[in-house]
Protein backbone atom coordinates (compact mmCIF):
# COMPACT_ATOMS: atom_id res chain seq x y z
CA UNK A 1 0.00 0.00 0.00
CA UNK A 2 2.77 2.41 0.99
CA UNK A 3 4.53 1.57 -2.26
CA UNK A 4 1.40 2.27 -4.31
CA UNK A 5 0.97 5.72 -2.72
CA UNK A 6 4.64 6.38 -3.39
CA UNK A 7 4.29 5.43 -7.07
CA UNK A 8 1.20 7.62 -7.63
CA UNK A 9 2.46 10.68 -5.74
CA UNK A 10 5.87 10.65 -7.43
CA UNK A 11 4.21 10.35 -10.85
CA UNK A 12 2.01 13.36 -10.01
CA UNK A 13 5.11 15.27 -8.91
CA UNK A 14 6.86 14.49 -12.20
CA UNK A 15 3.81 15.63 -14.21
CA UNK A 16 3.60 18.90 -12.26
CA UNK A 17 7.28 19.60 -12.90
CA UNK A 18 6.86 18.79 -16.60
CA UNK A 19 3.90 21.18 -16.90
CA UNK A 20 5.93 24.04 -15.41
CA UNK A 21 8.32 23.90 -18.41
CA UNK A 22 5.62 24.72 -20.97
CA UNK A 23 3.70 27.44 -19.11
CA UNK A 24 4.32 31.03 -20.12
CA UNK A 25 2.07 32.60 -17.46
CA UNK A 26 4.32 33.12 -14.44
CA UNK A 27 1.37 33.31 -12.04
CA UNK A 28 0.40 29.78 -13.07
CA UNK A 29 4.05 28.70 -12.78
CA UNK A 30 4.20 29.93 -9.17
CA UNK A 31 0.87 28.27 -8.32
CA UNK A 32 2.05 24.98 -9.82
CA UNK A 33 5.27 25.28 -7.85
CA UNK A 34 3.17 25.65 -4.69
CA UNK A 35 1.26 22.49 -5.60
CA UNK A 36 4.61 20.81 -6.29
CA UNK A 37 5.77 21.72 -2.76
CA UNK A 38 2.60 20.34 -1.17
CA UNK A 39 2.95 17.12 -3.16
CA UNK A 40 6.55 16.73 -2.03
CA UNK A 41 5.40 17.28 1.57
CA UNK A 42 2.96 14.39 1.12
CA UNK A 43 5.74 12.20 -0.28
CA UNK A 44 7.97 13.07 2.67
CA UNK A 45 5.22 11.92 5.06
CA UNK A 46 4.91 8.67 3.12
CA UNK A 47 8.67 8.20 3.41
CA UNK A 48 8.46 8.65 7.23
CA UNK A 49 10.09 12.09 7.24
CA UNK A 50 7.38 13.91 9.21
CA UNK A 51 9.57 16.80 10.38
CA UNK A 52 10.77 17.42 6.84
CA UNK A 53 7.22 17.31 5.47
CA UNK A 54 6.16 19.87 8.06
CA UNK A 55 8.99 22.20 7.07
CA UNK A 56 8.35 21.78 3.36
CA UNK A 57 4.63 22.54 3.73
CA UNK A 58 5.28 25.65 5.81
CA UNK A 59 8.36 26.97 4.02
CA UNK A 60 8.26 25.64 0.47
CA UNK A 61 4.55 25.97 -0.13
CA UNK A 62 3.94 28.96 2.15
CA UNK A 63 6.77 31.47 2.29
CA UNK A 64 8.39 30.79 -1.11
CA UNK A 65 5.05 31.16 -2.87
CA UNK A 66 4.37 34.49 -1.17
CA UNK A 67 7.83 35.78 -2.07
CA UNK A 68 7.56 34.63 -5.69
CA UNK A 69 4.11 36.21 -6.06
CA UNK A 70 5.58 39.42 -4.65
CA UNK A 71 8.36 39.31 -7.23
CA UNK A 72 6.07 38.77 -10.20
CA UNK A 73 3.85 41.59 -8.95
CA UNK A 74 6.87 43.84 -9.60
CA UNK A 75 8.40 42.21 -12.66
CA UNK A 76 5.29 41.32 -14.69
CA UNK A 77 3.55 38.00 -15.13
CA UNK A 78 4.26 36.79 -18.67
CA UNK A 79 7.39 35.31 -20.10
CA UNK A 80 8.40 36.57 -23.55
CA UNK A 81 8.73 33.87 -26.22
CA UNK A 82 12.31 32.65 -26.42
CA UNK A 83 14.60 33.61 -29.27
CA UNK A 84 17.21 30.91 -28.77
CA UNK A 85 16.89 27.34 -29.99
CA UNK A 86 15.75 24.77 -27.40
CA UNK A 87 17.60 21.94 -29.08
CA UNK A 88 20.95 22.30 -27.34
CA UNK A 89 19.52 22.49 -23.77
CA UNK A 90 17.31 19.48 -24.54
CA UNK A 91 20.30 17.49 -25.81
CA UNK A 92 22.40 18.36 -22.72
CA UNK A 93 19.56 17.40 -20.38
CA UNK A 94 18.81 14.10 -22.12
CA UNK A 95 22.48 13.05 -22.15
CA UNK A 96 23.04 14.03 -18.49
CA UNK A 97 19.78 12.35 -17.47
CA UNK A 98 20.67 9.13 -19.28
CA UNK A 99 24.08 9.06 -17.58
CA UNK A 100 22.48 9.61 -14.17
CA UNK A 101 19.84 6.90 -14.76
CA UNK A 102 22.67 4.52 -15.69
CA UNK A 103 24.34 5.55 -12.44
CA UNK A 104 21.26 4.80 -10.31
CA UNK A 105 21.50 1.11 -11.26
CA UNK A 106 24.52 0.89 -8.93
CA UNK A 107 22.55 2.43 -6.05
CA UNK A 108 21.45 0.17 -3.18
CA UNK A 109 17.78 -0.85 -3.73
CA UNK A 110 15.17 1.44 -2.18
CA UNK A 111 14.04 0.81 1.39
CA UNK A 112 16.18 -2.20 2.36
CA UNK A 113 17.18 -2.20 6.01
CA UNK A 114 20.76 -3.37 5.29
CA UNK A 115 21.65 -0.51 2.90
CA UNK A 116 25.04 1.15 3.61
CA UNK A 117 23.39 4.39 4.84
CA UNK A 118 21.76 2.56 7.72
CA UNK A 119 24.98 0.82 8.83
CA UNK A 120 26.89 3.70 10.44
CA UNK A 121 25.97 6.56 12.81
CA UNK A 122 22.20 6.10 12.39
CA UNK A 123 21.89 2.94 14.58
CA UNK A 124 23.65 4.81 17.36
CA UNK A 125 21.27 7.77 17.04
CA UNK A 126 18.27 5.45 17.07
CA UNK A 127 19.40 3.28 20.00
CA UNK A 128 21.31 5.71 22.21
CA UNK A 129 19.64 9.10 21.73
CA UNK A 130 16.53 8.33 23.85
CA UNK A 131 18.89 7.38 26.71
CA UNK A 132 21.54 10.10 26.19
CA UNK A 133 19.25 13.02 25.36
CA UNK A 134 15.98 11.78 26.83
CA UNK A 135 13.76 13.01 23.98
CA UNK A 136 11.39 10.81 21.96
CA UNK A 137 11.88 12.77 18.73
CA UNK A 138 15.24 11.61 17.37
CA UNK A 139 15.27 14.27 14.66
CA UNK A 140 15.22 17.00 17.32
CA UNK A 141 17.94 15.21 19.32
CA UNK A 142 20.22 14.95 16.30
CA UNK A 143 19.40 18.46 15.05
CA UNK A 144 19.87 20.31 18.32
CA UNK A 145 22.37 18.21 20.24
CA UNK A 146 24.53 15.83 18.18
CA UNK A 147 24.72 18.17 15.20
CA UNK A 148 24.36 21.45 17.11
CA UNK A 149 27.31 23.03 15.27
CA UNK A 150 25.67 22.34 11.94
CA UNK A 151 22.39 23.91 13.01
CA UNK A 152 24.22 26.96 14.36
CA UNK A 153 25.80 27.33 10.92
CA UNK A 154 22.42 27.06 9.19
CA UNK A 155 20.95 29.68 11.52
CA UNK A 156 23.79 32.04 10.66
CA UNK A 157 23.19 31.39 6.93
CA UNK A 158 19.52 32.31 7.34
CA UNK A 159 20.57 35.42 9.25
CA UNK A 160 23.03 36.48 6.55
CA UNK A 161 20.33 35.96 3.90
CA UNK A 162 18.34 38.63 5.75
CA UNK A 163 21.35 40.98 5.60
CA UNK A 164 21.61 40.28 1.86
CA UNK A 165 17.94 40.97 1.15
CA UNK A 166 17.83 44.11 3.29
CA UNK A 167 20.93 45.54 1.63
CA UNK A 168 19.44 44.89 -1.82
CA UNK A 169 15.91 46.16 -1.14
CA UNK A 170 15.22 49.30 0.85
CA UNK A 171 12.99 48.81 3.89
CA UNK A 172 12.05 51.98 5.74
CA UNK A 173 9.18 52.64 8.05
CA UNK A 174 8.24 55.97 6.48
CA UNK A 175 7.78 54.40 3.02
CA UNK A 176 4.93 52.33 4.41
CA UNK A 177 3.49 55.24 6.40
CA UNK A 178 3.09 57.20 3.16
CA UNK A 179 0.51 54.67 2.07
CA UNK A 180 -1.79 53.97 5.03
CA UNK A 181 -4.63 52.83 2.77
CA UNK A 182 -2.92 49.64 1.55
CA UNK A 183 -4.31 46.22 2.40
CA UNK A 184 -7.60 44.67 1.33
CA UNK A 185 -10.28 47.04 2.59
CA UNK A 186 -13.13 45.78 0.39
CA UNK A 187 -13.14 42.23 1.79
CA UNK A 188 -15.01 42.50 5.06
CA UNK A 189 -15.36 38.70 5.41
CA UNK A 190 -11.62 38.25 4.99
CA UNK A 191 -10.90 40.83 7.68
CA UNK A 192 -13.19 39.17 10.22
CA UNK A 193 -11.85 35.69 9.50
CA UNK A 194 -8.24 36.91 9.59
CA UNK A 195 -8.84 38.34 13.06
CA UNK A 196 -10.16 34.96 14.23
CA UNK A 197 -7.46 32.91 12.53
CA UNK A 198 -4.32 34.93 13.40
CA UNK A 199 -4.38 34.14 17.17
CA UNK A 200 -4.95 30.47 16.32
CA UNK A 201 -1.90 30.46 14.03
CA UNK A 202 0.31 32.11 16.66
CA UNK A 203 -0.89 29.65 19.30
CA UNK A 204 -0.14 26.78 16.93
CA UNK A 205 3.35 28.20 16.31
CA UNK A 206 4.02 28.20 20.06
CA UNK A 207 2.76 24.62 20.30
CA UNK A 208 5.07 23.56 17.46
CA UNK A 209 7.97 25.39 19.10
CA UNK A 210 7.68 23.76 22.52
CA UNK A 211 6.23 20.39 21.50
CA UNK A 212 9.02 19.82 18.95
CA UNK A 213 10.92 17.67 21.46
CA UNK A 214 8.11 15.12 21.59
CA UNK A 215 6.47 15.24 18.15
CA UNK A 216 7.25 16.68 14.74
CA UNK A 217 8.15 20.34 14.93
CA UNK A 218 10.81 22.65 16.32
CA UNK A 219 12.27 26.10 15.94
CA UNK A 220 12.48 26.20 12.15
CA UNK A 221 8.83 25.30 11.57
CA UNK A 222 7.53 27.42 14.47
CA UNK A 223 9.39 30.51 13.28
CA UNK A 224 7.95 30.20 9.80
CA UNK A 225 4.38 29.60 11.06
CA UNK A 226 4.54 32.61 13.39
CA UNK A 227 5.85 34.72 10.51
CA UNK A 228 2.94 33.46 8.37
CA UNK A 229 0.46 34.88 10.91
CA UNK A 230 1.99 38.36 10.61
CA UNK A 231 2.22 38.04 6.82
CA UNK A 232 -1.53 37.34 6.77
CA UNK A 233 -2.08 40.43 8.92
CA UNK A 234 0.08 42.54 6.61
CA UNK A 235 -1.72 41.30 3.48
CA UNK A 236 -5.20 41.95 4.86
CA UNK A 237 -4.72 45.12 6.91
CA UNK A 238 -1.80 46.76 5.13
CA UNK A 239 1.90 47.18 5.83
CA UNK A 240 1.63 50.38 7.85
CA UNK A 241 -0.70 48.66 10.34
CA UNK A 242 1.55 45.66 10.88
CA UNK A 243 4.51 48.01 11.42
CA UNK A 244 2.67 49.33 14.48
CA UNK A 245 2.76 45.80 15.95
CA UNK A 246 6.21 44.58 14.85
CA UNK A 247 8.46 47.20 13.32
CA UNK A 248 11.40 46.43 11.00
CA UNK A 249 13.98 47.71 13.51
CA UNK A 250 12.61 45.47 16.26
CA UNK A 251 12.83 42.49 13.89
CA UNK A 252 16.50 43.21 13.23
CA UNK A 253 17.17 43.16 16.98
CA UNK A 254 15.17 39.91 17.31
CA UNK A 255 17.15 38.20 14.53
CA UNK A 256 20.46 39.13 16.17
CA UNK A 257 19.13 38.08 19.57
CA UNK A 258 18.19 34.60 18.29
CA UNK A 259 21.66 33.91 16.87
CA UNK A 260 23.32 35.29 20.01
CA UNK A 261 21.09 33.16 22.25
CA UNK A 262 22.16 30.06 20.33
CA UNK A 263 25.85 30.94 20.42
CA UNK A 264 25.50 32.13 24.03
CA UNK A 265 24.36 28.66 25.13
CA UNK A 266 27.55 27.31 23.53
CA UNK A 267 29.77 29.86 25.29
CA UNK A 268 28.01 29.24 28.61
CA UNK A 269 28.58 25.49 28.34
CA UNK A 270 32.29 26.27 27.73
CA UNK A 271 32.32 28.45 30.84
CA UNK A 272 30.83 25.56 32.81
CA UNK A 273 33.78 23.38 31.81
CA UNK A 274 32.47 21.49 28.78
CA UNK A 275 33.02 21.85 25.06
CA UNK A 276 31.20 24.40 22.87
CA UNK A 277 27.47 23.42 22.77
CA UNK A 278 28.00 20.52 25.19
CA UNK A 279 24.70 20.65 27.06
CA UNK A 280 25.69 18.00 29.61
CA UNK A 281 27.39 20.73 31.63
CA UNK A 282 24.40 23.09 31.76
CA UNK A 283 22.92 21.42 34.83
CA UNK A 284 23.93 18.98 37.59
CA UNK A 285 22.18 16.13 35.81
CA UNK A 286 23.34 15.64 32.19
CA UNK A 287 19.82 14.71 31.04
CA UNK A 288 18.22 17.91 32.35
CA UNK A 289 21.21 19.82 30.95
CA UNK A 290 20.37 18.42 27.53
CA UNK A 291 16.74 19.47 27.98
CA UNK A 292 17.65 23.06 28.92
CA UNK A 293 20.13 23.30 26.07
CA UNK A 294 17.71 22.01 23.44
CA UNK A 295 14.83 24.24 24.57
CA UNK A 296 17.09 27.30 24.56
CA UNK A 297 18.69 26.75 21.17
CA UNK A 298 15.37 25.80 19.55
CA UNK A 299 14.04 29.09 20.92
CA UNK A 300 17.02 30.90 19.39
CA UNK A 301 16.40 29.21 16.02
CA UNK A 302 12.68 29.99 16.18
CA UNK A 303 13.23 33.68 16.99
CA UNK A 304 15.82 34.11 14.23
CA UNK A 305 13.78 32.30 11.57
CA UNK A 306 10.67 34.28 12.52
CA UNK A 307 12.48 37.62 12.36
CA UNK A 308 14.30 36.80 9.11
CA UNK A 309 11.23 35.52 7.24
CA UNK A 310 9.13 38.48 8.32
CA UNK A 311 11.85 41.03 7.44
CA UNK A 312 12.26 39.48 4.00
CA UNK A 313 8.51 39.70 3.46
CA UNK A 314 8.48 43.33 4.65
CA UNK A 315 11.26 44.17 2.19
CA UNK A 316 9.33 42.70 -0.75
CA UNK A 317 6.00 44.20 0.32
CA UNK A 318 7.37 47.71 0.79
CA UNK A 319 8.99 47.40 -2.65
CA UNK A 320 5.57 46.57 -4.14
CA UNK A 321 3.91 49.48 -2.35
CA UNK A 322 6.58 51.87 -3.62
CA UNK A 323 5.97 50.58 -7.14
CA UNK A 324 2.21 51.12 -6.65
CA UNK A 325 2.69 54.73 -5.53
CA UNK A 326 4.84 55.52 -8.56
CA UNK B 1 -15.94 -1.75 17.06
CA UNK B 2 -17.00 -3.39 13.81
CA UNK B 3 -19.92 -0.96 13.44
CA UNK B 4 -17.61 2.03 13.92
CA UNK B 5 -15.24 0.64 11.31
CA UNK B 6 -18.06 0.24 8.81
CA UNK B 7 -19.41 3.75 9.45
CA UNK B 8 -15.95 5.28 9.15
CA UNK B 9 -15.31 3.33 5.96
CA UNK B 10 -18.56 4.58 4.43
CA UNK B 11 -17.70 8.18 5.43
CA UNK B 12 -14.23 7.87 3.91
CA UNK B 13 -15.61 6.46 0.66
CA UNK B 14 -18.17 9.25 0.38
CA UNK B 15 -15.44 11.79 1.15
CA UNK B 16 -13.28 10.34 -1.61
CA UNK B 17 -16.25 10.43 -3.98
CA UNK B 18 -16.91 14.13 -3.31
CA UNK B 19 -13.21 14.89 -3.66
CA UNK B 20 -13.17 13.17 -7.02
CA UNK B 21 -16.38 14.87 -8.19
CA UNK B 22 -14.89 18.24 -7.20
CA UNK B 23 -11.82 17.49 -9.30
CA UNK B 24 -13.95 16.43 -12.30
CA UNK B 25 -16.02 19.60 -11.94
CA UNK B 26 -12.88 21.72 -11.84
CA UNK B 27 -11.95 20.41 -15.28
CA UNK B 28 -15.37 20.11 -16.90
CA UNK B 29 -17.28 23.21 -15.78
CA UNK B 30 -17.50 26.03 -18.33
CA UNK B 31 -16.52 29.24 -16.49
CA UNK B 32 -14.59 30.50 -13.49
CA UNK B 33 -17.45 30.82 -10.98
CA UNK B 34 -18.83 27.32 -11.51
CA UNK B 35 -15.27 25.99 -11.21
CA UNK B 36 -14.79 27.74 -7.87
CA UNK B 37 -18.04 26.12 -6.78
CA UNK B 38 -16.73 22.67 -7.77
CA UNK B 39 -13.40 23.26 -6.06
CA UNK B 40 -15.09 24.42 -2.85
CA UNK B 41 -16.98 21.12 -2.70
CA UNK B 42 -13.61 19.42 -2.28
CA UNK B 43 -12.54 21.43 0.73
CA UNK B 44 -15.91 21.65 2.45
CA UNK B 45 -17.99 18.46 2.31
CA UNK B 46 -15.15 16.13 1.25
CA UNK B 47 -12.88 17.38 4.02
CA UNK B 48 -15.66 17.06 6.61
CA UNK B 49 -16.46 13.49 5.56
CA UNK B 50 -12.83 12.33 5.40
CA UNK B 51 -11.95 13.93 8.74
CA UNK B 52 -15.01 12.52 10.52
CA UNK B 53 -14.18 9.12 9.06
CA UNK B 54 -10.68 9.44 10.50
CA UNK B 55 -11.99 10.63 13.90
CA UNK B 56 -13.99 7.40 14.15
CA UNK B 57 -10.76 5.44 13.65
CA UNK B 58 -9.07 6.97 16.73
CA UNK B 59 -9.65 5.84 20.34
CA UNK B 60 -10.69 9.21 21.80
CA UNK B 61 -7.17 10.45 22.58
CA UNK B 62 -4.99 13.42 21.61
CA UNK B 63 -5.31 12.49 17.93
CA UNK B 64 -9.09 12.95 18.09
CA UNK B 65 -8.64 16.45 19.48
CA UNK B 66 -6.08 17.30 16.80
CA UNK B 67 -8.38 16.09 14.01
CA UNK B 68 -11.26 18.12 15.49
CA UNK B 69 -9.08 21.24 15.53
CA UNK B 70 -8.14 20.65 11.89
CA UNK B 71 -11.83 20.25 11.05
CA UNK B 72 -12.80 23.52 12.78
CA UNK B 73 -9.90 25.35 11.16
CA UNK B 74 -10.86 24.07 7.70
CA UNK B 75 -14.51 24.96 8.25
CA UNK B 76 -13.49 28.56 9.00
CA UNK B 77 -10.83 29.06 6.34
CA UNK B 78 -11.84 27.18 3.19
CA UNK B 79 -15.23 28.86 2.59
CA UNK B 80 -13.47 32.19 3.16
CA UNK B 81 -10.88 31.31 0.56
CA UNK B 82 -13.56 30.42 -2.01
CA UNK B 83 -15.51 33.58 -1.19
CA UNK B 84 -12.46 35.84 -1.52
CA UNK B 85 -11.46 34.17 -4.78
CA UNK B 86 -14.90 34.70 -6.33
CA UNK B 87 -15.25 38.23 -4.98
CA UNK B 88 -11.83 39.27 -6.28
CA UNK B 89 -12.68 37.88 -9.71
CA UNK B 90 -15.94 39.86 -9.61
CA UNK B 91 -14.10 43.06 -8.65
CA UNK B 92 -11.62 42.38 -11.43
CA UNK B 93 -14.52 42.48 -13.90
CA UNK B 94 -14.87 38.79 -14.74
CA UNK B 95 -18.37 37.92 -16.00
CA UNK B 96 -20.17 34.64 -15.44
CA UNK B 97 -21.29 32.69 -18.52
CA UNK B 98 -24.97 33.81 -18.65
CA UNK B 99 -23.82 37.42 -18.30
CA UNK B 100 -21.36 36.99 -21.15
CA UNK B 101 -24.12 35.63 -23.39
CA UNK B 102 -26.39 38.52 -22.43
CA UNK B 103 -23.66 40.97 -23.28
CA UNK B 104 -23.14 39.30 -26.65
CA UNK B 105 -26.86 39.52 -27.45
CA UNK B 106 -26.96 43.20 -26.57
CA UNK B 107 -23.94 43.89 -28.75
CA UNK B 108 -25.34 41.99 -31.72
CA UNK C 1 8.28 -5.65 -10.72
CA UNK C 2 10.62 -5.57 -7.74
CA UNK C 3 13.32 -4.14 -10.03
CA UNK C 4 11.05 -1.17 -10.80
CA UNK C 5 10.07 -0.72 -7.14
CA UNK C 6 13.73 -0.79 -6.12
CA UNK C 7 14.80 2.03 -8.43
CA UNK C 8 11.59 3.97 -9.19
CA UNK C 9 12.29 6.71 -6.61
CA UNK C 10 15.77 7.33 -8.00
CA UNK C 11 14.49 7.56 -11.57
CA UNK C 12 11.88 10.13 -10.60
CA UNK C 13 14.58 12.05 -8.74
CA UNK C 14 16.73 12.10 -11.88
CA UNK C 15 13.73 13.16 -13.98
CA UNK C 16 12.90 16.03 -11.60
CA UNK C 17 16.53 17.10 -11.45
CA UNK C 18 16.75 17.21 -15.23
CA UNK C 19 13.42 19.08 -15.49
CA UNK C 20 14.74 21.72 -13.10
CA UNK C 21 18.05 21.85 -14.98
CA UNK C 22 16.24 22.27 -18.31
CA UNK C 23 14.12 25.13 -16.96
CA UNK C 24 17.25 26.86 -15.63
CA UNK C 25 19.16 26.68 -18.91
CA UNK C 26 16.29 27.19 -21.37
CA UNK C 27 13.89 29.70 -19.74
CA UNK C 28 14.63 33.32 -20.48
CA UNK C 29 12.63 34.76 -17.57
CA UNK C 30 14.67 35.02 -14.37
CA UNK C 31 11.75 34.22 -12.02
CA UNK C 32 11.11 31.01 -13.95
CA UNK C 33 14.80 30.17 -13.67
CA UNK C 34 14.50 30.49 -9.89
CA UNK C 35 11.50 28.12 -9.94
CA UNK C 36 13.62 25.67 -11.96
CA UNK C 37 16.43 25.97 -9.43
CA UNK C 38 13.95 25.18 -6.65
CA UNK C 39 12.71 22.09 -8.48
CA UNK C 40 16.32 20.94 -8.85
CA UNK C 41 16.82 21.52 -5.13
CA UNK C 42 13.68 19.59 -4.15
CA UNK C 43 14.82 16.62 -6.24
CA UNK C 44 17.97 16.44 -4.10
CA UNK C 45 15.81 16.53 -0.97
CA UNK C 46 13.76 13.68 -2.40
CA UNK C 47 16.92 11.62 -3.03
CA UNK C 48 18.12 12.01 0.56
CA UNK C 49 14.74 11.17 2.09
CA UNK C 50 14.34 8.16 -0.23
CA UNK C 51 17.68 6.82 0.96
CA UNK C 52 16.67 7.25 4.60
CA UNK C 53 13.48 5.21 4.25
CA UNK C 54 13.41 1.67 5.65
CA UNK C 55 10.61 -0.60 4.50
CA UNK C 56 8.32 -1.45 7.42
CA UNK C 57 9.87 1.32 9.53
CA UNK C 58 8.06 4.24 11.15
CA UNK C 59 8.87 7.91 11.62
CA UNK C 60 11.90 8.34 13.92
CA UNK C 61 9.87 9.34 16.99
CA UNK C 62 10.06 6.92 19.90
CA UNK C 63 6.79 4.95 20.06
CA UNK C 64 5.82 1.78 21.86
CA UNK C 65 5.66 -1.30 19.68
CA UNK C 66 7.71 0.14 16.80
CA UNK C 67 10.22 -2.47 15.65
CA UNK C 68 12.16 -0.35 13.19
CA UNK C 69 12.68 3.34 12.56
CA UNK C 70 13.66 5.11 9.37
CA UNK C 71 17.04 6.80 9.35
CA UNK C 72 16.79 10.19 11.16
CA UNK C 73 20.07 11.61 9.83
CA UNK C 74 18.90 12.56 6.27
CA UNK C 75 15.80 14.14 7.83
CA UNK C 76 17.94 16.49 9.92
CA UNK C 77 20.12 17.48 6.95
CA UNK C 78 17.14 18.16 4.68
CA UNK C 79 15.06 19.97 7.32
CA UNK C 80 17.73 22.64 7.69
CA UNK C 81 18.44 22.63 3.94
CA UNK C 82 14.81 23.56 3.17
CA UNK C 83 14.94 26.63 5.40
CA UNK C 84 18.33 27.68 4.04
CA UNK C 85 16.92 27.06 0.53
CA UNK C 86 14.09 29.53 1.01
CA UNK C 87 16.53 32.08 2.45
CA UNK C 88 18.77 31.85 -0.62
CA UNK C 89 15.69 31.95 -2.90
CA UNK C 90 14.72 35.20 -1.20
CA UNK C 91 18.17 36.66 -1.96
CA UNK C 92 17.85 35.55 -5.61
CA UNK C 93 14.37 37.09 -5.90
CA UNK C 94 15.52 40.38 -4.41
CA UNK C 95 18.38 40.45 -6.91
CA UNK C 96 15.75 39.99 -9.65
CA UNK C 97 13.74 42.92 -8.28
CA UNK C 98 16.87 45.10 -8.38
CA UNK C 99 17.63 43.95 -11.95
CA UNK C 100 14.08 44.98 -12.93
CA UNK C 101 14.70 48.44 -11.45
CA UNK C 102 18.05 48.89 -13.24
CA UNK C 103 17.28 47.34 -16.64
CA UNK C 104 13.49 47.56 -16.84
CA UNK C 105 13.24 43.88 -17.76
CA UNK C 106 13.86 40.42 -16.32
CA UNK C 107 14.09 38.60 -19.66
CA UNK C 108 17.54 37.27 -20.40
CA UNK C 109 17.34 37.85 -24.16
CA UNK C 110 16.46 41.53 -23.63
CA UNK C 111 19.55 42.28 -21.51
CA UNK C 112 21.74 41.82 -24.55
CA UNK C 113 19.84 44.50 -26.44
CA UNK C 114 20.10 46.86 -23.46
CA UNK C 115 23.82 46.22 -23.19
CA UNK C 116 24.26 46.91 -26.92
CA UNK C 117 22.35 50.18 -26.56
CA UNK C 118 24.74 51.31 -23.82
Amino acid sequence: MELLIDLVLLAMLALTALRIIFLKDLFAVVMLFSIYSFLSALIFINLDAVDVAFTEAAVGAGISTVLMLGTIAITGRTETPPTKSKLLPLLIVVVTGAALIYGTLDMPPFGHADNPVHEHVAPRYIEESPKEIGLPNMVTSVLASYRGFDTLGETVVVFSAMIGVLSLLRLRKRDADKNPESGIKAHRVLQVIAKIVIPMIILFALYVQFHGDFGPGGGFQAGVIAAAAFILYALVFGLSNVFKVVGPKFLRILAVFGVLLYAGVGVYSMAMGGNFLDYNYLAENPLSGQHYGIILIELGVGITVFAVMLSIFYAFDSQIERANIQ
Amino acid sequence: MLLLDIVSGVLLIFGAFFGLSGAVGLFKFPDFFTRVHAASVTDSIAAILVLSGLILQTNLDLNTAKLLFILIFLLITSPTASHVLAKSARHGGLLSMPEKEQKKEIES
Amino acid sequence: MSFIADYYNYWIVVFLMMTGFYIVISASNLVKKVVGLNIFQTSVFMLYISMGKVKGGTAPILTEGAAQYSNPLPHVLILTAIVVGVATTAVALSLIVRIKEEYGTVEENEFEKKDDAI
